[in-house]
């Protein structure tokens, strides 16, 4: 997505007039890449742990404190539990690139492993959500994708868009588009409520809703578009571009053609 | 029969002229073909934005036909069984399971429903553009202001038309609508509630509603958007189409090609062309995806809940307000919501029907306009106009702020704010450039008719000093140019008549006078056409001087032209 | 207007201002010949008939001869295009036809670009979408290429009739409505008026029962004292325990399913819903009641105080409720007053508690109308 270099600035606004003209293309591209990484989980070792606070110390200690008691620059993650540090590290949102209004997605700088390693030490801070297993992250296979469908109007759609597209939150924070979210980010998210997102714990919304969620997400990833062309599932906004643009385009220069002198 | 009269004409013939006198014996055809069949009209690409316009209503009558044969205007609750199988068991309404049902089972049904949304956007697209042309180019003024009046009629129609249909499918995003517009209605003061009661049969959202917005969508706004623009056609033809100036164009004629046959092939293709387009667009394009929305329940909501372009700028006033509200005795007085969603459009709706009486009244003029201003050499309207569409686009912009915001990682504050105060300063700083360009424009026309054509071609004169040689601009140029006339703005009126009695209406004819002086004060004078025999001469004078020194203008026809004169 | 005014106005020839005839005319006989052999070179027409009947070309016009004009091949040519559009469009609608019967409504076909679409849509809308167009697209081509493109030129009239005509047309009206008696006979004027004044009376009266009088159902909602709160969709009750510092729970009434299916209406959901949130309890600067809030779960109206959009984009770090249609902004540490956007007016708070089995139960009804501006609120 080219505005990511933007920076949010009030100057900057009044730029968007011209810009919104131009990119429209940019609208319907707006998925962000990323890459997948694999489920596992299993009971933390204490090597797991040692080597944990390792990468921690180097990686992780300046923003959130030597023992993740919080500074400044960064919140406490004791209690924040292993499912935390698992999503924030896959989906490279941790560690932060630089300080901005809100982490973004980004390739992992740490592998399955060292992510693992990492997500041990912070567990082993205080009790949070765990890393859901495999299996449980793997029922939304036989879930109702209907009843998921009613959930993710409720609970999801608000934020992220009735498509899983994602939406604008206040002074520049946004929900992120659900469409590079793999099973496991989406539940774990949902657990922990990264950022602004607010926490659905499996108590008010209990692992088989979870799943329901989980599998109207991977249906709409793969619906089909029966009516052609989607342009990036925006509602009416990209639809009123599309009008302007190519649709009144069109048709005026077929009047153009019309009127123009044949020679 | 007659056909003893046309002895060798073959059976075709023959069947046509039979059917021709059938039918002039009982309609008296040939008085009304007599002055219509050839009746001619100017050609030129801007006069078919309204044919846009037209041919879109009509491909939506034909969809929308097509949809009421499926479509159930019923919000009794069902569980969905049709073959859409994400929402499979799932409680909604049988309007939108209808609508499900078009979009997945009938074949054909998602293309009809494409097409009639996609048609029924062009339709408001085309409406707005087509009259940007008739304001730009003056075409509103005497004696066409009814049909500007009808034309405004249509525009507000439409946009109840698209409101209506958007809000049928009761899906999440038009449910959302009707919330929005009920929430509207209830603030109005005094009678709010009561209209919302009545409107909704009592509360938001009851069953009421969408059984009667069906059969205002498909009966009443339809019947009446088809008799004015009946009534627009026919003051269209009553009064002759207006043409731009050019060689052989005058206000007092009419030149272009006629009806039989090339205005029969080229309006007539342009509808197939315009229904062909939104055809295709739709097998290509999807529009309202309204399966992905979800049925619509009251305490569902989407990020980017927006309604269809023609309804953004109301949609971008309501999220621009402040959060004005005053409380009168007790009594809520919601400027939050009155100003943008009533005040605002009621406002603009008005001034827009009322403009060409006030243009007239401002600069006086009550004479017949048959031929077009060029946008610049009215600098005062066009820049008032831009003026206002700088106002429009502000409020469209900011009704898809959380778009924007996320597309370009802007703040929604942000944008909210910029665009507040854009909304203030915006008109204004579009208005001053605007007339300076056009003034511009006008100083270069003149220019160009006093002294021609830059050809690029540097001569250096016995006195030592370089020239560049001009051509006079071609007479179908020139044409165009001179169109422009010098208009004296109203004088002033006096304060007391000779016997010293106060001139009636003094304050009036003052504001009047100073108006009219404000509208035409920086226009640049027009080229008098002896200014412009002069200056010709002048041009023609240098251009032998140029060709006996060995430089030759770009065309020898044209000097060739010249040396007749 | 003054007819006055308008007769020596059209005395003065027209507004055009410049009349082209002036300029003169370059003539044409010879050397536009010359040009026309040449080819697509401009002409100026002297005003001669170009048929017996109808409007006659525009004197003074500058015309470009074509290629169609001059070289039969290329009207040839020009022709077998046409025929070719029209010849397409015929098979276009076979082919709509035939994809009709073909393809099920719900085929779909995988393209580049497209990703997966629907065959039959695609099919229909594309043989239905040329064979429309083609037509157009023939007519037109035919008319510009082979249809006689010399302009032609027909007088104006102004609008206003001559004199003779206007008075004799006055004249037939003032004599009509004078035979009327309507000017000499106020009484029948008078009671004709008052009479057509009053009809459309009824149109309006008869709109009174569209719906019923206003009862209060805007100020109250189905909350009571003791109603449990339910998570929506999965209509769990729920205690303190399931809702953890950060979480937010969309949450209805119970008993909201069989109120919906009672009334056959969604009144209720357009009120009624709440959204709970929790935050630890020092982070809540203030609240519309002493001890409206249970260990830190708040309870707030769902339904925007601006037009009522269900509000739920809640970001937990700042505490704020966002409401996606107009972005009113809502602080829930603080009352939920509003901070940002068009809403002036806070989101109505629910008093809530825990019944005797441990689960969140409202403590009564909303203190004050959810929802939009309701005039008599006071």
């Amino acid at each position: 997505m080219t505005g990511r270099t933007l920076r949010r600035q009030p100057w900057a606004a009044p730029a968007l007039l011209l810009l919104t003209l131009i990119g429209v293309g940019a609208l319907v591209a707006a998925i962000d890449a990323g890459t997948q990484p694999a489920t596992a989980s299993g009971a933390p070792s204490q090597t797991q742990v040692a080597k944990g606070s390792a990468l921690f110390a180097e990686g992780c200690a300046s923003c959130h404190g030597p023992a993740g008691e919080g500074t400044t620059d960064g919140p406490s993650l004791i209690g924040v539990g292993a499912a935390s540090v698992d999503f924030q590290v896959t989906t490279g949102r941790m560690p932060l690139a630089a300080p901005n209004v809100q982490a973004m997605r980004k390739p992992p700088s740490y592998d399955r492993e060292e992510t693992l390693a990492l997500a041990a030490y912070v567990a082993a801070l205080g009790p949070g959500p765990a890393i859901p297993s495999g299996s449980v992250v793997d029922e939304w296979r036989d879930a109702s994708v209907a009843k998921g469908g009613e959930l993710f109007r409720v609970n999801c759609a608000q934020c992220h868009n009735f498509a899983g597209r994602g939406g604008a939150l206040s002074d520049g924070r946004y929900a992120p588009s659900l469409m590079s979210s793999t099973p496991l980010e989406i539940y774990e998210a949902m657990l922990t409520g990264p950022q602004s997102m607010p926490v659905f714990a499996d108590t008010s919304l209990p692992p088989e809703s979870k799943a329901e969620i989980i599998a109207y997400i991977e249906n709409l990833k793969q619906e089909p578009n029966p009516g052609g062309l989607d342009l990036g599932r925006f509602g009416p906004v990209t639809e009123g571009l599309f009008l302007w643009t190519a649709g009144m385009g069109a048709l005026v220069a077929a009047a153009i053609w019309i009127g123009a002198r044949v020679r | 029969m007659t056909a003893t009269i046309t002895p060798p004409a073959g059976p075709v013939q023959r069947g046509a002229e039979a059917t021709y006198d059938y039918l002039d014996q009982r309609l008296g055809l040939s008085a009304l073909l007599k002055t219509n069949v050839r009746k001619i009209f100017p050609d030129h690409w801007s006069f078919m934005l309204g044919e846009i316009a037209l041919y879109s209503f009509i491909v939506v009558l034909l969809t929308g036909t097509f949809l009421t044969f499926f479509y159930k205007p019923s919000v009794t609750e069902i569980i969905y069984d049709g073959s859409y199988l994400p929402l499979r068991g799932i409680p909604m309404s049988e309007a939108y399971a209808s609508t499900l049902n078009i979009s997945f089972d009938i074949r054909g049904g998602l293309l009809m429903r494409q097409i009639h949304h996609w048609a029924a956007l062009f339709f408001v697209a085309a409406i707005s553009v087509h009259m940007f042309r008739v304001f730009f180019t003056g075409a509103f003024r005497k004696p066409r202001e009814f049909n500007w009046l009808i034309g405004v009629s249509l525009l507000v129609l439409a946009l109840l038309a698209g409101f209506a249909g958007y809000s049928l499918p009761d899906d999440l995003l038009s449910g959302t609508g009707l919330r929005i517009a009920a929430g509207i209605m209830q603030s109005i003061p005094v009678v709010g509630t009561w209209l919302v009661f009545l409107a909704f049969e009592g509360e938001f959202p009851g069953t009421a509603f969408i059984p009667r917005l069906y059969t205002i969508h498909v009966l009443l706004v339809p019947g009446l958007i088809l008799a004015l623009i009946t009534a627009h056609l026919i003051l269209v033809f009553y009064q002759k189409h207006t043409q731009y100036p050019g060689k052989g164009r005058t206000n007092t004629n009419v030149v272009g090609y006629p009806l039989l046959p090339v205005y029969v092939a080229k309006a007539g293709g342009f509808f197939f062309i315009v229904f062909g387009v939104l055809t295709l667009i739709s097998a290509l394009v999807t529009i309202n995806p309204i399966w992905l929305y979800g049925p619509y329940m009251p305490d569902q909501v989407t990020a980017g809940s927006q309604p269809d372009w023609y309804i953004g700028f109301l949609e971008g006033a309501l999220r621009m307000m402040p959060a004005w509200e005053l409380l009168i005795f007790g009594y809520p007085i919601s400027l939050n919501v009155l100003v943008p969603a009533l005040i605002l459009p009621g406002l603009i709706f008005t001034l827009i029907a009322l403009y060409p009486f006030i243009e007239a009244w401002v600069t006086g003029d009550r004479r017949e306009h048959h031929l077009l201003d060029r946008p610049r050499n009215a600098a005062t309207r066009t820049a008032l106009g831009v003026m206002g569409l700088t106002f429009y686009v502000v409020l469209f912009i900011n009704g898809g702020n959380d778009v924007i915001a996320t597309t370009f990682d802007l703040s929604i504050n942000s944008i909210t704010w910029a665009m507040r105060i854009l909304l203030i300063l915006g008109p204004w700083a579009a208005f001053v450039v605007t007339k300076r360009i056009c003034l511009g424009l006008q100083r270069r026309d003149r220019d160009l008719l006093l002294h021609g054509r830059e050809t690029g071609r540097i001569l250096r004169l016995p006195s030592g000093e370089f020239v560049e040689v001009h051509e006079p601009v071609s007479e179908e140029r020139a044409a165009i140019l001179m169109a422009r006339q010098d208009v004296r703005p109203l004088p002033l009126p006096p304060a007391t008549d000779a016997d010293g009695v106060r001139t009636p209406g003094l304050w009036h004819r003052r504001v009047r006078s100073r108006l009219s002086q404000w509208w035409y004060r920086d226009d640049i004078p027009a080229v008098t056409p002896a200014e412009l025999a002069a200056a010709q001469s002048h041009i023609r004078h240098e251009l032998a001087a140029a060709e006996s020194m060995g430089v030759l203008p770009h065309e020898p026809e044209l000097s060739e032209a010249l040396s007749r004169h | 207007m003054s007819p006055t005014s308008d007769s020596s106005d059209r005395s003065a020839g027209g507004f055009g201002g410049y009349d082209p005839q002036s300029t003169g005319e370059i003539d044409s006989d010879v050397r536009g010949e010359i040009l026309r052999q040449a080819g697509r070179e401009p002409v100026t027409r002297a005003a001669q008939p170009l048929t017996a009947y109808g409007p006659q070309p525009a004197a003074g016009m500058t015309h470009y001869v074509r290629q169609t004009d001059i070289d039969p091949r290329a009207a040839r040519r020009a022709e077998r295009q046409v025929s070719i559009m029209f010849g397409l469009s015929a098979l276009a609608t076979v082919g709509f036809m035939i994809a009709y019967v073909v393809l099920p409504a719900d085929s779909l076909v995988a393209l580049p670009f497209f990703g997966r679409t629907s065959a039959s849509n695609l099919a229909l809308g594309l043989s239905l979408g040329l064979a429309i167009f083609l037509i157009g697209a023939g007519a037109i081509h035919w008319a510009k290429k082979l249809m006689p493109d010399v302009e032609l030129s027909q007088e104006r009239h102004p609008m206003l009739p001559d004199e003779q005509t206007r008075a004799d047309a006055l004249g037939q009206v003032v004599e009509g409505g004078l035979e009327s008696g309507i000017t000499r006979r106020p009484l029948l004027r008078r009671t004709l008026l008052a009479a057509m004044a009053l009809l459309p009376l009824p149109a309006i009266v008869m709109l009174r029962d569209l719906g019923p009088a206003p009862k209060g159902e805007l100020f109250r909602t189905m909350w009571s004292d003791g109603r449990r709160i339910l998570a929506d969709i999965t209509y769990q009750p729920l205690r303190p325990e399931d809702i953890p510092v950060g979480a937010m729970v969309s949450a209805v009434p119970e008993g909201i399913v069989e109120v919906t299916h009672e009334t056959g209406t969604l009144n209720e959901r357009a009120k009624a819903p709440v959204v709970l949130v929790r935050m630890a309890p020092e982070d809540i600067r203030s609240q519309q009641g002493q001890g409206w809030d249970y260990q830190g779960i708040l309870a707030y109206s769902k339904i925007c105080t601006h037009v009522g959009c269900p509000i739920a984009l809640y970001q937990q770090r700042t505490k704020h409720l966002l409401c996606p249609c107009h972005q009113s902004t809502f602080d829930l540490a603080d009352s939920g007053v509003p901070i940002f956007g068009p809403a002036a007016r806070r989101l109505p708070q629910l008093a809530i508690s825990v019944d005797s089995e441990g689960y969140l139960v409202a403590l009564g009804d909303f203190a004050e109308p959810v929802g939009p501006t309701i005039w008599e609120r006071e």
